[in-house]
């Protein structure tokens, strides 16, 4: 076995040291060692986007991330963005939009579209669609997840 | 919420947001990758990357040798199973070349992909390094991969039967032949639907646990007591002492409708290895081994009068099963037959099926299983008959649709559609798409040199399976009844568990199955918990597939609810004293009719039950179990339209429009209905633009990633919209149909006669999918009617 | 799914990078955002034996005007170079690389490296006429794009050396058009062509044309180029000289496209480029 690296990691707002494989990849490392299970794996390839994750604050697939390369990286996944009690607001939109079918997708779909409302507040719905088109869903057809976003980026716009 | 509180009146027909949600949008939901047992050992599969070939030898010792590997097994290691792994349907009179099928191959590989060996280890990362220092030595056979070459003769994929063939199966009414005599026209295609992958985006997983004589399996799958009974069977232990969970799954499709060598192996491994065994399957290996669908070849022959009257349909059907017959392989263009009269009144109707084996993937199962097929043979073929008689392709639809009036309508083969109103739901179509409008701003577009097509689809399909007399061991066939059974227990306090022996997994059934039972019940479907996929929780069940889970499932919900309301009234009668048949339920109450005031909530009746008071002769316990077998199967239909972009230059489609309205009978949850119709019209879609399974002249597959195989983006599908009416079906309480499959039945015929109206004025008359850019400049390109693969022969 | 074996170091200065990758031996890569190398190592395609981590060296991220010519670290990613909208026809082409995630991993340097024939980038640093710089043990030097792309998946870059900055003249006054053609856009390109073009009063003084996956390397379509230098940018003239967009190409065929199809598609998008470049782009 190669010789094995500290990393240091936040994830959620919690701090994380491990000693890691080199070629340990970051949604292993969430997943096996952290126990974080919300972000999925769907393909080898990097275009199923089951994995997103944000890093430092952008959205990144988790399965083409060495832990390594995560050193001293802000992580935050599913379970950091809100909870069953306390929903972040592109949750609730999925939600209540019926967003999602199987589920498998929508960890992933729900940390793409958060960080391009981040970066695009007022999306139309041509720049929500390509704004995901690094997501791939076999449930919905898409469109209850393009009007989740929709939905989500409106009503944080009446807050605004 | 409390669990006595009172309930509007009427959950069915609101679109309650998903009961499921909650886990799934929190990340908290748990997938079989996402379950781990202490002691757990990872499997890791060496696999063919011949498509024929003799194993001369397996070196293991290398692999064995590294550190963190527990084992290496081959085909030899399990000689010990009780069988090879099943194919399920024994047609009456007819001869199925089935050859045996095993979890790791015998000194043959039959496609890219079969597996040779498994490497059992501590962890994904080890294993997947040793799977690499397997040697195995091939010497390469003969390949066959074009099912009309393999049909044809030798080389043969299986040399003990002398054939490819795999079997003949026919369903006939009326006389084609006398059809054919009688019509003014007849149009000859050549219809192709090509090989597509289920592709859910969690791809298979199992992990299986043996200890002290007892398996626990957790796997993936839309079937968990079809995958425990031959568990059992294979492996010689008792029924009762397997228990088979589908956890979470992270969509089907028709490929998890399977019992899968995986499955078994990782069962058998962890009884030989006293330690839990999981393997979490890679994309590649699910786009490479996972079951295939499609594949069909037909050659359709429709005749018709001159007024457009249909008066025969004729289909032969070359279906490629690829290497081996899975669980239904050849059953399934059979189901397309069932409704190869579509919603037409067509006297004379034949559809003959030849199986062929390939050295490729099999094929089984997948979203519609044969009635997309079914209907990209009628509805392409109806629209070029139009095209022949120079009829509007809606008129020619709507003059042979069978009448309202007919139903319940028996068609030429004896299959009798429920119920129906075609030009209702084409007059609701209509609503939303103005032909002629659309007509005149094509001719303007055209000016301008855009290419613009509108394509129409008016279906039916057979689903909710299944009456067991018509599909059994003396019917079509299936060794397995096919009703579905429902348990429902309410608790001392009221709450509600519904154990459905379906297995959803991304239909919305817990929510759904909570509204019907929520109105039965006079409570909130919050407190209405809906428990499947777990064999040793609730009674013995019949899962999920072929858009049954509501009509049949949900049928078995209902009538099981309707026996504890039952009770309860009985119970309440008794309290009340009053009689049980002038008990209701409403306002939240078990009340006597005429005296709303005087009642008792749910919570009441199960205090009184659970403590014994009940009347005498009756049972305490508030708890009912049914098993349901329909007396028919369900048919919903639809009328869908599709607008398209072809850009002439580069033959790229755009898909801009797409509008459909359906009739599932009584709508349950409206919002799942629109998710259902617009998931099932992307995979239509995708079938018909973007995704195609392929494999070299050598058997290389070249599509084994989600980088070749193109599943569509949110970025290249359009909003849709969806509309319907609700003609009710009489043969379950509920009046509900099917829809899980109903848009992806629809949608590969709309999207191709859109294409084909909208680059007829280029001379291409006819295209088969997949309608790929290159494709479609190659159609151009010849233009005049020569398109690729069968030009009209009218 | 899961990469080989290897051993890693994240230096924390250019002069180490180089020195880890001169004691690692031939196996020794480096690794920028890893879109490129990642996916090929998860697939076993590649397998290094080191991988040395650029992430901690200063001075390789970001856009800045200097003079003529905009240096860029080799660092920056896809993201930034679609968010300056400045960087005109490399931005463009930058915005419709692969998805969100993936650009905002995927660094510019890492892709000039890696010299995939479908990426990009490399048809725009060919018609920007970018350099880049390269430093290896011996010192530094300087590579004109067109002198970059060798072979397929075959760069200029030494395996001693670190490509550290790009310098791309700002080409004022020149209109820019790009067209990506795929099946989906999250795909590489079937063929990509990117144009610019300099014009005074309606005629084309200059212009640059640049072929994505029309062979092994990023190519120039230079019979097209010389056909419309000089002439009045008519629809027609446009047209054709883009006729002239696929000559001397010898594009991989794959299963959606012939290589037929890949040249008529080079001809179209060439026409629809210098279109787009001629349109105020």
């Amino acid at each position: 076995m190669s010789s094995t690296v500290n990393v240091r990691l936040n994830v959620n707002g919690t701090e994380h040291e491990l000693d890691v494989e080199p070629r340990l990849l970051l949604v292993h490392a969430l997943r096996d060692r952290l126990g974080l299970t919300g972000t999925h794996v769907g393909c080898d390839t990097s275009n199923c986007g089951a994995c997103t994750i944000h890093m430092n604050g952008e959205a990144v697939k988790s399965c083409t991330v060495l832990a390594v390369q995560a050193d001293g990286a802000e992580v935050t996944t599913i379970e950091g963005i809100g909870t069953e009690d306390n929903l972040h607001p592109m949750q609730e939109a999925f939600w209540n939009n019926h967003g999602l079918q199987c589920g498998y997708c929508t960890p992933g779909m729900i940390m793409s579209a958060s960080a391009l409302l981040a970066r695009n507040p007022n999306p139309s719905e041509e720049e929500v669609r390509h704004g995901l088109e690094g997501n791939l869903c076999r449930c919905t057809g898409y469109h209850n997840i393009v009007k989740s976003v929709l939905d989500a980026a409106s009503k944080s716009g009446a807050q605004a | 919420m409390s669990v006595t509180g009172a309930a509007p009146a009427g959950h069915v027909g609101r679109e309650l947001r998903r009961k499921e949600d909650p886990r799934l949008i929190t990340g908290r939901a748990r997938y079989v990758d996402d379950i781990s047992l202490s002691g757990q050992l990872w499997a890791a599969f060496v696999r063919s990357p011949e498509a024929h070939a003799k194993v001369v030898s397996i070196d293991t010792s290398a692999a064995a040798a590294r550190d963190g590997v527990h084992a290496v097994f081959t085909g030899e290691d399990m000689s010990d199973l009780g069988g090879a792994l099943p194919m399920a349907w024994v047609p009456p009179g007819v001869e199925v070349n089935n050859p045996e099928h095993w979890p790791l191959a015998r000194g043959v590989v039959k496609h890219v992909g079969d597996p040779v060996a498994v490497v059992v280890g501590d962890d994904r990362y080890a294993v997947s390094d040793a799977v690499e220092d397997v040697i195995v030595e091939y010497e390469p056979l003969p390949a066959v991969i074009d099912p009309e070459v393999a049909i044809a003769g030798a080389p043969y994929v299986h040399d003990q039967f002398g054939t490819n063939e795999v079997h003949q199966w026919s369903l006939a009414g009326g006389d084609v032949e006398a059809g054919f005599a009688e019509a003014d026209v007849i149009v000859e295609r050549r219809v192709v639907n090509h090989r597509i992958a289920g592709a859910p985006i969690e791809c298979r997983g199992v992990l299986a646990d043996y200890r002290a004589g007892s398996l626990t399996l957790y796997t993936s799958t839309q079937v968990p007591h079809f995958v425990r009974l031959f568990m059992a069977l294979l492996l010689g232990l008792g029924e009762d002492h397997v228990r088979v969970v589908a956890p979470e799954v992270g969509g089907g499709f028709g490929q998890k409708l399977q019992v899968y060598g995986e499955e078994l192996f990782a069962c058998w491994a962890s009884r030989k290895l006293g330690r839990p065994v999981k393997w979490i399957e890679t994309r590649t290996e699910n786009m490479t081994v996972a079951h295939q669908g499609r594949d069909q070849i037909s050659h359709v022959k429709m005749g018709a009068k001159r007024d457009g009257t249909i008066t025969a349909f004729h289909v032969k059907i070359l279906a490629d099963f690829g290497a081996y017959n899975m669980i239904l392989t050849p059953l399934i263009p059979s189901l397309g037959a069932f409704v190869m009269g579509g919603c037409y009144k067509i006297p004379n109707v034949q559809t003959d099926i030849t199986g062929v084996f390939t050295n490729k993937c099999p094929t089984d199962a997948i979203r519609g299983a044969g009635r997309p097929e079914a209907t990209q043979m009628i509805e392409v073929t109806l629209d070029q008959l139009a095209h022949e008689l120079g009829m509007d392709p809606l008129e020619i639809r709507r003059r042979n649709f069978i009448p309202k009036e007919d139903f319940p309508a028996e068609t030429a083969t004896g299959v009798i559609y429920d119920s129906g109103d075609y030009h209702k739901t084409l007059d609701k179509l209509m609503e939303h798409v103005d032909v002629a409008a659309f007509r005149a701003e094509q001719k303007e577009l055209r000016r301008q040199g855009v290419y613009r097509g509108i394509g129409f689809c008016t279906w039916t399909e057979i689903c909710g399976l299944a009456p067991s007399r018509i599909t059994g061991p003396n019917g079509v066939g299936v060794q397995a009844g096919l009703w579905e059974s429902a348990m429902i227990r309410v608790h001392n306090t009221g709450a509600v568990t519904v154990y459905t022996g379906t297995s959803p997994h991304g239909q919305g059934l817990e929510t759904a199955m909570a509204q019907i039972v929520a109105d039965k019940l006079g409570v909130d479907p919050s407190v209405v918990e809906v428990v499947h996929g777990d064999t040793s929780i609730g009674p013995e069940g019949r899962n999920t597939y072929g858009s049954r889970s509501l009509a049949t499932g949900g049928e078995a919900v209902a009538r099981a609810t309707d026996k504890v309301v039952d009770k309860a009234k009985a119970i309440v009668a008794a309290e009340l004293e009053a009689a049980p048949e002038d008990i209701e339920v409403a306002n939240g109450k078990f009340s006597v009719r005429g005296s709303p005031d005087k009642g008792m909530a749910l919570a009441d009746v199960a205090g009184v039950a659970y403590i014994g008071a009940v009347p005498e002769g009756m049972e305490p316990g508030l708890e009912e179990t049914t098993f349901y077998d329909p007396e028919n199967f369900v048919f919903p239909f639809g009328a869908h339209a599709c607008v398209v972009d072809v850009d002439p230059e580069t033959g790229k489609v755009n898909v801009v429009r797409y509008v459909a309205v359906d009739d599932c009978g009584r709508a349950i949850n409206p919002m799942l209905i629109d998710g259902q119709v617009h998931g099932g019209v992307v995979f239509g879609i995708g079938q018909a633009l973007y995704e195609r399974v392929y494999y070299d002249d050598s058997g290389q597959l070249t599509t084994g990633s989600f980088v070749t195989y193109a599943i569509p983006t949110a970025a290249e599908m359009p909003s849709f919209e969806t509309d319907r009416t609700e003609t009710v079906s009489p043969v379950n309480s509920l009046g509900a149909k099917g829809v899980g499959e109903a848009g992806t039945i629809a949608a590969s015929a709309a999207v191709t006669n859109a294409v084909i109206d909208a680059v007829r004025p280029l001379g291409v008359d006819y295209m088969n999918m997949p309608l790929s850019p290159m494709r479609v400049w190659e159609a151009i390109n010849q233009g005049q009617g020569a398109s690729p693969e069968g030009g009209p022969q009218s | 799914m899961i990469p080989a074996e290897f051993e890693y170091t994240a230096p924390e200065s250019l002069q180490d990078a180089i020195g880890a990758l001169a004691s690692g031996g031939e196996d020794a890569k480096l690794i920028a955002g890893g879109h490129s190398l990642i996916p090929m190592m998860k697939l076993r395609v590649a397998a290094p034996s080191l991988l040395v981590d650029l992430r901690k060296v200063p001075g390789l991220h970001g856009v800045e005007r200097q003079n003529g010519h905009w240096r860029v670290g080799a660092l920056t990613t896809h993201t930034t170079l679609e968010q300056t909208p400045e960087l005109g026809v490399v931005s463009a082409v930058a915005s419709t690389i692969a998805d969100m995630q993936v650009r905002n991993r995927g660094t510019i340097g890492g892709s000039l490296a890696h010299g995939d024939a479908a990426s990009d980038l490399p048809a725009a640093m060919l018609i920007t006429e970018a350099e880049v710089t390269l430093q290896g043990p011996d010192g530094q030097r300087s590579v004109a794009a067109a002198d970059l792309f060798k072979g397929y998946m075959t760069t200029e870059v030494g395996p001693q050396e670190v490509l550290t900055e790009i310098r791309i003249p700002a080409l004022e006054g020149w209109g820019y058009g790009h067209e990506k053609f795929n099946r989906r856009s999250e795909d590489w390109a079937m063929v990509g062509v990117c144009a610019v073009v300099k014009s005074s009063g309606g005629t084309c003084e200059d212009v640059r044309i640049g072929l994505t996956h029309m062979g092994s390397v990023p190519l120039r379509a230079t019979a097209a180029e010389e056909a419309l230098r000089g002439q009045e940018l008519s629809a027609e003239n446009i047209a054709k000289a883009a006729e002239q967009a696929a000559e001397g190409t010898n594009p991989p065929a794959d299963l959606n496209a012939s290589a037929d199809y890949k040249r008529h598609l080079a001809r179209v998008l060439t026409r629809r480029a210098i279109q787009g470049a001629v349109g105020g782009g």
